[in-house]
């Protein structure tokens, strides 16, 4: 992946962002833009694409035949209602990364959040609270957070809090629990907890090299309009293709997977937490509508159904693929098996005071 | 993937989000609530595919112009992983193929989603009553029939055989999109049609029974409903029940 480029007029393009955590090793700046070699193979993109949609219009006819079967079809159902579903908030979060990449000035971060990042990053989870949406819309603009020069910690605090704290999801938590209203706060407390603990833990033990510094070209020299669209389209195009693999898996495990293990990991109480939060991982559902899924499991108990809710939003199939393609894989692989760890346990320790 | 193909893909996703928020293709997906949303972001990748098409026009028209100041616009550099690519595939899925909604498959692999509602509507005092098959169930299991005793009923919904062959009255229950999406049942008894296609869509007319079953799949409270009459009428434009939305 890593080569560099060997075109001189690429290089000062490549220039990260100011305040930007700094690449280690300068090799890694010409990653996005491809190599020399598949250079070629680039240019013939749009032929490639007009050749793929001529020959699936004019195949319609078997591969209708073959996708009729019930479990292709649903799974192609879910597979079209995740992205169909996710897109809007995508593009939402897209634009308002662009936003913030090309009209927020980098100090106005500086001033809004606390200098000492032990302080940045509680007050960071809070401000999820306003970003009305769910996970999809988190990830571009936490990477936009990170490239405008907020420190890492406050900026995956966010990431984390963001999808479940806002006042939709909550209202929709309050919704699908109405016997029990002390969901609403045990989701909010603990998500909030999780969200802060993983950013003080990013402060104490993160690596700025495990971080990729997101890679993209700068905006200086190009006209604001320019550096906007270019913004949206890139994340557009970036975090879809990762969101198209998280709805695939998740559609896979909707349409292929037996509901009925489930009944039996809800008689143990601790096999019935990490039940549910393994079934939050895989299944993937938007923030705004786990509580109606985390309701109808009615065999498990209140403390299991709030690992659920605490999990899902930091971390499923589809947010790692969007992490890994924001962040890097190897943030992804560090970052997501400690926030599931401690997601389960930030939900048993508010469930054990609050519920 | 280069600037063109990308702004193609934009273009074409966009155009197709618009024509699925335009007819009421989206309703097979998701709630009938993000039809604004829907439409909005269509529009937004329209335009982030006619901009990226405009910049790369003019950066070219500038490179000409002033010999090569600007390295910016030029096709080679910013280009996008091959992930992007995966992009076509739900842009194939919805356009070519547009799945139906969810039907007897995902009905019977799921179990029952009924639940105890907050309170029941005011029924008419007198005529045949037309019920969802939400509210029916939740009447039989948990009023106990007691406002539907004795009253002629209309349910409509799609028909679901289990292993053994026993045919269900079942309609998807949604909360935010198809993902989410569960099954409430009725387990039909009386004067059944002797043929049964599983997923056709059937309004049945008939009266409330106390006989009830357990759904095997979590031990869900299933109603019966004694069917009088049956006829086969067209998926109905939003074919989930979205009654818990509100």
């Amino acid at each position: 992946m890593a080569i560099t480029k060997a075109a001189p007029t690429g290089a000062d393009s490549h220039e990260p962002v100011r305040g930007a955590p700094q690449p280690e090793e300068p090799t890694k700046v010409g990653q996005d833009n491809g190599s020399q070699d598949h250079g070629k193979q680039d240019s013939k993109s749009p032929l490639v694409l007009t050749m793929l949609l001529l020959l699936l219009v004019l195949l319609q006819g078997p591969i209708r035949g073959a996708l009729s079967a019930p479990v292709m079809q649903s799974w192609m159902t879910v597979f079209v209602a995740v992205l169909v579903q996710a897109l809007p908030f995508l593009v939402l979060g897209v634009l308002l990364s662009a936003a913030i990449a090309v009209f927020v000035p980098a100090s106005f971060f500086a001033r809004a959040l606390p200098k000492r990042p032990v302080l940045a990053v509680p007050v960071a989870g809070l401000a999820g609270a306003v970003l009305p949406g769910c996970e999809c819309a988190s990830v571009p603009v936490a990477g936009a957070l990170v490239r405008r020069g907020v420190t890492p910690a406050a900026a995956l605090a966010f990431l984390l809090s963001a999808p479940a704290i806002n006042p939709i999801v909550l209202t929709a938590t309050a919704v699908a629990f109405p016997r029990n209203p002390e969901m609403v706060l045990a989701r909010f407390v603990g998500s909030l907890l999780v969200a802060c603990v993983m950013g003080w833990l990013w402060q104490r033990l993160g690596r700025t090299d495990w971080l990729r510094p997101p890679e993209r070209p700068h905006y200086e020299g190009q006209s604001k309009g320019a550096a906007f669209w270019g913004s949206v389209r890139h994340d557009v195009m970036h975090a879809g293709g990762f969101l198209v693999i998280g709805a695939m898996a998740a559609a896979t495990l909707k349409a292929v997977a037996p509901a009925s293990w489930l009944r039996t990991a809800a008689e143990n109480p601790l096999v019935a937490i990490l039940a549910l939060a393994i079934l939050a991982v895989l299944l993937s559902i938007c923030s705004e509508a786990d509580a109606f899924v985390a309701a109808s499991l009615t065999q498990f108990s209140l403390t299991a159904k709030l690992a659920f809710l605490v999990v899902g939003p930091m971390i499923d199939l589809k947010l790692f693929a969007m992490q890994a393609g924001t962040f890097g894989r190897g943030f992804a692989l560090r970052f997501a098996p400690a926030t599931f760890a401690l997601a389960i346990a930030g939900a048993v320790l508010t469930g054990a005071v609050l519920l | 993937m280069n600037r063109q193909a990308q702004a193609a893909v934009l273009f074409l996703t966009g155009a197709a989000l618009l024509h699925a928020g335009f007819t009421n293709l989206y309703l097979r997906y998701v709630k009938a609530g993000l039809q604004p949303l829907l439409l909005l972001s269509g529009g937004v990748l329209i335009a982030a595919a006619l901009a990226t098409v405009w910049y790369e026009w003019r950066g070219r028209r500038e490179n000409r112009g002033d010999g090569h100041g600007h390295d910016h616009g030029d096709g080679h550099v910013h280009r996008e992983p091959r992930v992007s690519w995966l992009l076509v595939l739900p842009l194939l899925a919805l356009i070519l193929v547009a799945p139906p909604a969810l039907g007897s498959y995902s009905a019977m692999r799921t179990g029952t989603a009924l639940q105890q509602p907050y309170g029941y509507n005011r029924l008419p005092a007198s005529g045949p009553l037309d019920l969802t098959v939400v509210d029916y169930a939740s009447r039989a299991v948990y009023d106990h029939g007691r406002s539907i005793d004795g009253r002629q009923i209309k349910v409509t919904g799609f028909v679901a055989l289990d292993r053994s062959g026993s045919p269900y009255l079942v309609r998807m229950a949604l909360n935010c999109c198809a993902a989410d999406a569960q099954p409430v049942k009725i387990a039909l008894t009386g004067t059944i049609p002797p043929v049964l296609q599983p997923d056709k869509w059937l309004q049945v007319s008939g009266t409330y029974t106390a006989k009830q079953t357990k759904d095997p799949v979590n031990n869900g409270p299933i109603p019966y409903f004694r069917v009088t009459a049956a006829t086969p009428v067209p998926t109905p434009k939003d074919p989930y029940d979205e009654s818990w939305n509100n």
